[in-house]
């Protein structure tokens, strides 16, 4: 019989607990009524997880799984959105009658999906976390139930994404059958000799980025997402708008650059045409959106093409430039869904005409999201840019850069078509709000960021 | 020399705090909003004095400098700072900003709170963008900017308002990112390491290969040359000043476009000296183009303010003309000449403004005899017209003069051609005055009252300003003269690049060309 040791637990405590969390939720949500209480514990799950991770770092299970700086970074970002979520989806979720107690519980499960993502050293753990977050997140964007929109959301969510895990296992049993492992360093080790590559691996590696690309929302893999990020309940949208596109990125940069380490001047190829691709996609059919959320997702594909910038280069530098502007678009971005979620009726551009006269506040707020979004100092989007520009140049990027930068002065146009619509229009109706606490509370955690991050970036960078 | 308070970040940070309190006033107190505002902009404006009686004009060293740690991982400082050069822009933007603060008094009737934090942030971004010492800084001001000025024009501007302010954000917009790629790239080239800066002081005393040079002077020119703006990026500007209020085409006129020009003399030149040198007759020959091309325009235009809006563009080739004559009297005149523009276009949009209020139509066609129901205001506008075709005795005339002095040493042809502008300038002033005050009085104009007191006195320091600095200019020019000296030292002390011999040998020949015709003419 063999002797199989019992594997240390303590890098994957997070995980464990945010998983029994989750699974005590479910069982919760029948004892109480009041849903608010499932939210409380979800955040109190975050903020016991977030104090865990620190004290977790090593590699356990054999060496599947690992606990780092790096995936201590993107859990951070994790937690950061899953607690925001939780605090705009409260009354949200109840206006939308969509109130089921499954939501927290999903919300957990996915977010535990994207922490395996980020702690994967072997493709197995990869593919089960990714498999986590994708199927709860499914289920998330079609939680509005007798919405037909949400409905097809999530239909087509799940088609897709089902595809594209299909060609991520695809990609991976082809690694398999090359170097007879899934361990992303073993993969390294065994593909180190290859000086050139062969067809299988450079379709084994075109396979797995577009799994990934696909999770990003990086053109042309993008198309699901301005109809899914439309039809799902608004602060699903949120949601999925930072947290898979996270562990999409974190996925991405242990991958490519361990496991495909002996073929980067082949993918880095792949990616500059797919990053161009990804900025020109997102900033020009964002320019004639009519829905803030479809706008909203094209403008989300945009800024992967700028992250992927980060990838690129592949310094350590450029790196934690592109781990930096994940933390700061997480912020600007919720911002500005966050007061999407605060109008009652908020999803339409033209909702938003003459906001700034019948709710002087709510329209500033989302001015400064929208001008953080465009990368305007001194809010946070401008020092994200800076800093993943600075990085890129610095490994001899300059051209890309110039590209990007053209691009980013193009998303002024439609970010401040809302700024225009909310300022320059006259009013049509009295916009009402609905208001609470919670979405109060993740609305000034946001907007301070944006301005502490863009003032005093030493926050973040070093 | 030692003044007790932190003089730079007070008169930065002094409006930027006030812009912050403003929004914390209740809505309906609107006459507390103006007061507050009011009261704001003219302590800033006091506590800007020592600006210019403390000035050490003898040296051409950076004054009142603050610098402070920001963000240490990039080298990057709180650094600010004066000198000749930018010392007088500090002093017009706390001025015009008062006049713009009175101008708007009963003009502005919708979102009056927003409308003066708004005009306050303009006034701390810009004096920002004056004072910095570090690129990074600067760019922060230099955009951060560009929020306010956008809400100004597209809020409280005039029919085509909307199309006005995304047309100037973004041309402005995409020059300034491309300048952003040129500070990192100057950033990585200055030192190595942990000792790389933002520093400019720093950056002035490092040598760029040429090669460098070029690229980055160009990245840089995109940015200065749309908010100048020279020919072909002016586009934007007509649209901006027509549309946007009173206070805002003043402060655009006045200030916010002579920034291009600054950067030219702050960054371009003392960075880039060989690339400068290489590039400069190109840069007159457009100067000149704006020139003569600004002023056919004007002719031809029937709107009041679209016809000062395109005065401007041809007012400010001569300024980069003298500019990049890169002689003493060029560059001195240059400055003056921004001043000078800033008191005299800034003093016509107040003016067109106080009668638009009145009449609400800036059609040149709907005015007429003027002179006979406001006499009080048609004579004031015959200085200011006389002050912007450059009449001797006006400003106007000094700066001129110097420019095409400079322009002359440099090349005789560019000379000679940017003086025909001055000629096309008082053909459409003088005509504009004759069909606006003189002829038949239009019955739209009838029975509008003359100038109040609140009017005369937002115009009265102009019309002082124009008067001193046309008959005793040496109190302006004195503060630049060791600064300009330095600048010219800096651009001469490197020696002129063969490569961009041969590459310029065209342009240059082009213009040696015409000059030897005009000797043999002789």
């Amino acid at each position: 019989m063999m002797n199989i040791p019992f594997p240390d637990l303590r890098p994957v405590t997070p995980e464990i607990i945010m998983t029994i969390s989750a699974t005590v939720l479910l069982i919760l949500e029948l004892i109480f009524k009041n849903k608010g209480v499932l939210a409380f514990i979800a955040v109190a799950t975050a903020a016991v997880v977030l104090y865990t991770i620190p004290s977790s770092h090593g590699q356990t299970f054999g060496g599947m799984f690992i606990s780092d700086t790096y995936s201590t970074y993107f859990k951070l970002i994790f937690m950061i959105n899953l607690v925001l979520t939780i605090l705009i989806s409260l009354r949200y979720i109840q206006r939308e009658k969509a109130e089921y107690g499954e939501y927290y519980s999903l919300l957990l499960f996915a977010t535990s999906g994207m922490m395996l993502m980020a702690s994967a050293k072997d493709l197995i753990i990869l593919y089960l976390g990714l498999e986590l977050m994708a199927l709860s997140t499914y289920i998330l964007a079609g939680i509005k139930r007798h919405d037909i929109k949400s409905n097809e959301a999530a239909i087509k969510y799940f088609l897709l994404g089902a595809f594209s895990s299909a060609l991520l296992l695809y990609g991976i049993s082809l690694i398999y059958g090359m170097t007879t492992t899934t361990d992303i360093y073993k993969i390294a080790a065994s593909l180190q000799n290859s000086s050139t590559p062969s067809l299988p691996l450079l379709l084994s590696m075109i396979l797995i980025a577009a799994a990934f690309l696909f999770k990003i929302a990086a053109a042309p893999f993008h198309m699901w997402a301005p109809d899914v990020y439309e039809g799902a309940p608004t602060s699903i949208t949120a949601f999925m708008s930072v947290g898979p596109k996270a562990a999409g990125f974190a996925v991405i940069g242990r991958v490519f650059y361990i496991a495909f380490q002996s073929i980067q001047t082949d993918w880095t190829a792949i990616l500059i045409g797919v990053a161009i691709l990804t900025m020109a996609v997102g900033n020009i059919l964002a320019l004639v959106q009519t829905n803030i959320k479809r706008m909203l997702a094209y403008s989300s594909i945009a800024h992967a093409g700028y992250m992927l910038i980060g990838i690129i280069p592949g310094t350590q530098e450029s790196m934690s430039a592109m781990m930096v502007y994940m933390l700061i678009y997480a912020f600007m971005n919720i911002g500005a869904f966050a007061i999407v979620i605060l109008l009652e009726k908020g999803e339409e551009l033209s909702d938003y005409e003459g906001l700034s006269k019948s709710r002087p506040l709510v329209a500033a707020l989302m001015l400064i999201f929208m001008f953080s979004l465009t990368g305007i100092p001194p809010t946070a989007g401008f020092i994200g840019k800076f800093n993943l520009f600075m990085a890129a140049i610095k490994a001899g990027y300059t051209w890309l850069v110039v590209i990007a930068v053209m691009f980013s002065a193009m998303s002024a146009y439609y970010y401040l078509r809302v700024v225009m619509n909310m300022y320059m229009k006259e009013m049509k109706e009295e916009a009402a709000i609905t208001p609470s606490p919670s979405l109060g509370l993740a609305i000034l955690i946001t907007v301070l960021m944006v301005f502490v991050i863009g003032i005093m970036p030493s926050v973040v960078i070093g | 020399m030692q003044i007790g308070y932190p003089i730079l970040s007070t008169v930065i940070f002094l409006p930027i705090f006030g812009a912050l309190w403003i929004f914390l006033i209740r809505r309906s107190s609107e006459t507390f909003i103006k007061w507050t505002a009011l009261l704001i902009s003219l302590v800033t404006f006091i506590l800007s004095i020592p600006l210019f009686s403390s000035f050490d004009k003898t040296t051409a060293k950076m004054q009142f400098t603050e610098t402070h740690g920001w963000v240490p991982s990039w080298g990057i400082k709180y650094a600010l700072g004066v000198d000749g050069i930018s010392v007088l822009f500090v002093l017009l933007s706390t001025l015009l900003t008062i006049l713009c603060v009175t101008v708007s008094w009963n003009s502005i009737k919708e979102k009056t709170k927003e409308f003066y934090a708004a005009l306050l942030l303009i006034e701390g971004s810009m004096i920002g963008v004056f004072c910095s010492l570090d690129l990074f800084l600067f760019y922060i001001f230099w955009e951060a900017m560009l929020i306010p000025m956008y809400l100004l024009i597209g809020v409280w501007g005039g029919p085509n308002r909307v199309y006005a302010a995304i047309k100037f954000f973004l041309y402005t917009l995409v020059g300034s990112v491309l300048m952003l790629v040129g500070i990192i790239v100057l950033y990585i080239n200055t030192g190595q390491g942990s000792e790389r800066t933002f520093d400019m002081l720093q950056m002035m005393t490092t040598n760029y290969p040429y090669n460098m040079q070029l690229i980055l002077f160009w990245a840089f020119f995109a940015a200065f040359s749309v908010k100048v703006p020279m020919f072909p990026v002016h586009t934007w500007l007509p649209d901006a000043h027509t549309e946007a209020p009173t206070a805002g085409s003043v402060i655009l006129a006045g200030i916010l476009i002579k920034m291009g020009a600054y950067g030219f003399l702050r960054f371009n030149m003392p960075l880039f000296p060989e690339a400068t040198k290489a590039m400069a007759p190109a840069m007159m020959i457009l100067s000149v183009i704006a020139i003569i091309y600004g002023g056919i325009i004007c002719l031809g235009q029937t709107d009041l303010k679209r016809l000062i809006a395109y005065s401007s563009v041809s007012h400010m080739g001569f300024v980069t003309l003298g500019i990049f004559a890169l002689n003493v009297q060029g560059i001195q005149g240059g400055i003056l000449q921004m001043i000078n523009h800033g008191i005299v276009t800034g003093a016509l949009f107040l003016c067109v403004g106080m009668i638009y209020d009145r009449t609400h139509t800036r059609q040149i066609e709907d005015y007429g005899g003027v002179a006979t129901v406001m006499p009080i205001y048609a004579a004031f506008f015959m200085v200011f017209t006389l002050a912007s075709i450059g009449l001797p005795g006006t400003n106007g005339f000094v700066g001129e003069f110097l420019i095409i002095l400079g322009g002359f040493t440099a090349s005789k042809t560019l000379g000679v051609l940017s003086a025909t502008g001055i000629i096309i300038g008082a053909a459409y002033m003088l005509w504009l005055y004759q069909r606006v005050f003189f002829l038949e009085t239009n019955p739209k104009v009838q029975g509008h009252p003359d100038m109040n007191m609140r009017e005369i006195l937002t115009i009265v320091p102009m019309i002082l300003l124009v008067l001193w600095i046309g008959i005793y200019p040496n109190t302006f020019l004195s503060f630049m003269d060791a600064s300009v000296q330095n600048l010219i030292e800096r651009i001469n002390s490197v020696p002129v690049n063969s490569v961009s011999v041969s590459g310029n040998e065209k342009i240059l020949s082009l213009i040696t060309d015409t000059d030897t015709v005009i000797e043999v003419l002789k």
